[in-house]
């Protein structure tokens, strides 16, 4: 019983501070957010026995992901209009239809999943079985995963670097204390 | 020391999760709101695959978990690139002003 207490307060936290995510106007608050959701998932994996992932998703998620957010946030400076611009985006009519189809989606889900009926063992997976496994059959998922991150480092190089350098160009044209 | 709670609930909290950001995906239009619910939805996928790994003690759900990781990670610094070249171009978060496919 104080197994299920354990798991679901922070399951709660981290439904109620996903709602937040979807729902605030503002993207720096929207984000502050987002952390405290992946820092709650980050309990619930720790609760599962997984110590590695849940560092994982401290460290790459709620420390690299949302840090990445928070720079094009501020470089895109967003402030008071774009609060009140996002309020008139976010008017009412526009949730009814996503909220009904993604309610029946978990209706459904919830139905199916609760019809078979198992638990988690309670026993930790530490870090050295995670990694025996990664470089052992999941070497060539690894390498993989490498050339996928190799990709996105010289295409986000490249879009953010044509984007630096036409306000650079723009910056000394017409504002000079810009540049 | 971990908890034993059944998988059935583990999973009920992955798929609310998931369709959360679904919900947020359909209904905003402001596209780096439109990105953090994606987030939200890949880390539920995440969940879930932990929640498979807990139920038999193996370390491949956290193997799965950290190549969505690593997606989730090229994904975004090509999007938030992207959000960078839409905002310069059409001077607004917009989504739907990029729906042509005009040059």
């Amino acid at each position: 019983m104080s197994d299920l207490v354990v798991f679901w307060v922070p399951a709660l936290v981290a439904i109620a501070a996903t709602c937040g995510v979807v729902l605030h106007a503002n993207a720096s608050r929207a984000l502050v957010y987002l952390v405290v959701s992946l820092l709650a998932v980050a309990v619930i994996f720790f609760a599962l026995g997984a110590p590695f992932a849940a560092a994982l998703e401290v460290v790459v998620y709620a420390g690299a992901i949302v840090v990445l957010f928070l720079f094009v946030v501020m470089m895109l400076n967003l402030g008071r209009s774009s609060v009140l611009r996002e309020r008139r985006w976010l008017e009412p009519g526009m949730w009814v239809m996503p909220t009904v189809l993604a309610i029946v989606l978990l209706v459904v889900m919830v139905y199916v999943l609760f019809g078979a009926s198992a638990g988690t063992k309670g026993e930790m997976v530490g870090p050295r079985a995670v990694g025996g496994a990664l470089f052992g059959p999941y070497l060539l998922a690894v390498e993989l995963a490498g050339f996928l991150l190799l990709a996105a480092l010289v295409g986000a190089y490249h879009l953010g670097r044509r984007y630096l350098e036409e306000r650079r160009e723009a910056g000394e044209a017409g504002e000079p204390e810009l540049g | 020391m971990a908890i034993a709670v059944p998988i059935e609930h583990v999973l009920a909290l992955a798929a609310v999760l998931f369709l959360l950001g679904l919900a947020g995906v359909l209904a905003r239009r402001n596209v780096i709101f439109l990105l953090m619910s994606l987030e939200v939805m890949m880390n539920a996928a995440g969940l879930a695959f932990i929640a498979a790994g807990a139920k038999w003690g193996a370390p491949d759900g956290q193997i799965m978990f950290m190549l969505i990781l690593a997606l989730a990670a090229a994904e975004v610094a090509v999007a938030l690139g992207l959000v960078l070249q839409l905002s310069r171009r059409f001077d607004t978060l917009d989504v739907d002003a990029a729906s042509e496919m005009s040059g």
